[in-house]
């Protein structure tokens, strides 16, 4: 399987997204210039974490019309799989593939440490090898990750099943305390209604070998890659 | 051609900066403020272009990358120089 991992001026997690994909998983990685414009033998794009083109105006409203995020778009919309990570989930919501927003911390702090997610749906190309309920641990790095999104929005999101993270305490209970940045409904990732364009704002590219202390993050990027066999499977 | 174009949050949206920068007036004893808003303020310079399409255009700029409409309210003015 090949990861395609696009680099925008700013963007800092592009390396630890690569390294994981080719050397913690073997699988072949290859990087993509924000002013690329083709995406031809790419079987999942990762928009990594980082501050493109400087977060100015607003994270991420910059780098969504990089023109590589054309061939995104359509790359999503004939059901490719797109990763947005903290950053890349700000670009993913500005180009308008994810709902919702990613606003100022509720506490105005910058944020940067290890945080409890409850996985709240298996039925993803991104949460195929973790058992909807289960409770990881993935660090989180942002100022801008609270989720917004008008209240019907929200309805809809959870009607759809579209929140697949949600920020939680140790024993996977959504509490405030839990809670680290303010984000509406505890939403810490959404997918689109296809499940194919996924955004988080912790970073499983941060936390996927041992020797990090932390290995949780590693099952996401080994659920893209049992997804992507499975489909294949079928179409052959 | 000048516009002025001033970006703020959605009433709904919460904006803890604004409320840190309301605790801060009442800490230097303006009591009487009741709610703060942070905003941004752009100035937008452009030429060659009548006035009812500079509008046209302008909110079109507005909608697609000035504010982001899901959590942000526009206004502008343009001014001839």
């Amino acid at each position: 399987m090949k990861f395609g991992i696009v680099i925008f001026p700013g963007s800092n997690c592009d390396h630890d997204v690569y390294h994981v994909a080719k050397h913690v998983l073997g699988q072949e990685a290859a990087f993509l210039w924000h002013k690329d414009a083709s995406l031809s033998g790419i079987d999942c794009i990762v928009l990594p974490g980082g501050f493109a083109h400087g977060d100015y105006l607003r994270s991420g409203s910059l780098a969504r019309f990089s023109p590589i995020m054309k061939a995104v778009e359509d790359y999503a919309a004939r059901g490719g799989l797109v990763f947005g990570i903290c950053n890349g989930f700000q670009i993913l919501t500005e180009a308008g593939l994810l709902p919702g927003a990613l606003v100022r911390n509720a506490g105005l702090k910058y944020i940067c440490r290890d945080q409890y997610l409850r996985v709240e749906r298996q039925d993803t190309p991104y949460t195929a090898r973790i058992k909807q309920g289960t409770v990881v641990k993935i660090p989180i790095g942002h100022g801008e990750g609270c989720y917004y999104a008008p209240e019907e929005v929200l309805r809809e999101l959870e009607q759809k099943r579209q929140v697949v993270f949600r920020y939680c305490n140790a024993a996977g209970e959504v509490t405030a305390e839990g809670n680290p940045n303010g984000s509406l409904r505890a939403i810490a990732g959404v997918c689109n209604e296809q499940g194919n364009v996924l955004g988080m704002m912790p970073h499983p590219d941060r936390c996927a070998e041992e020797i990090l202390g932390n290995a949780q993050g590693r099952r996401i990027f080994e659920s893209i890659i049992h997804s992507w066999q499975q489909a294949r499977r079928t179409r052959i | 051609m000048k516009a002025r174009v001033y970006v703020t949050l959605k009433r709904g949206v919460l904006d803890p900066q604004g409320k840190a920068v309301c605790t801060s007036l009442h800490q230097l004893g303006y009591r009487e403020v009741t709610d703060v808003r942070v905003g941004k303020y752009m100035e937008v310079t452009f030429g060659g272009l009548p006035r009812q399409e500079a509008e046209r255009r302008l909110r079109l700029m507005c909608e697609k990358l000035l504010a982001n409409t899901v959590i942000e309210e526009f206004r502008f003015e343009i001014q001839e120089e």
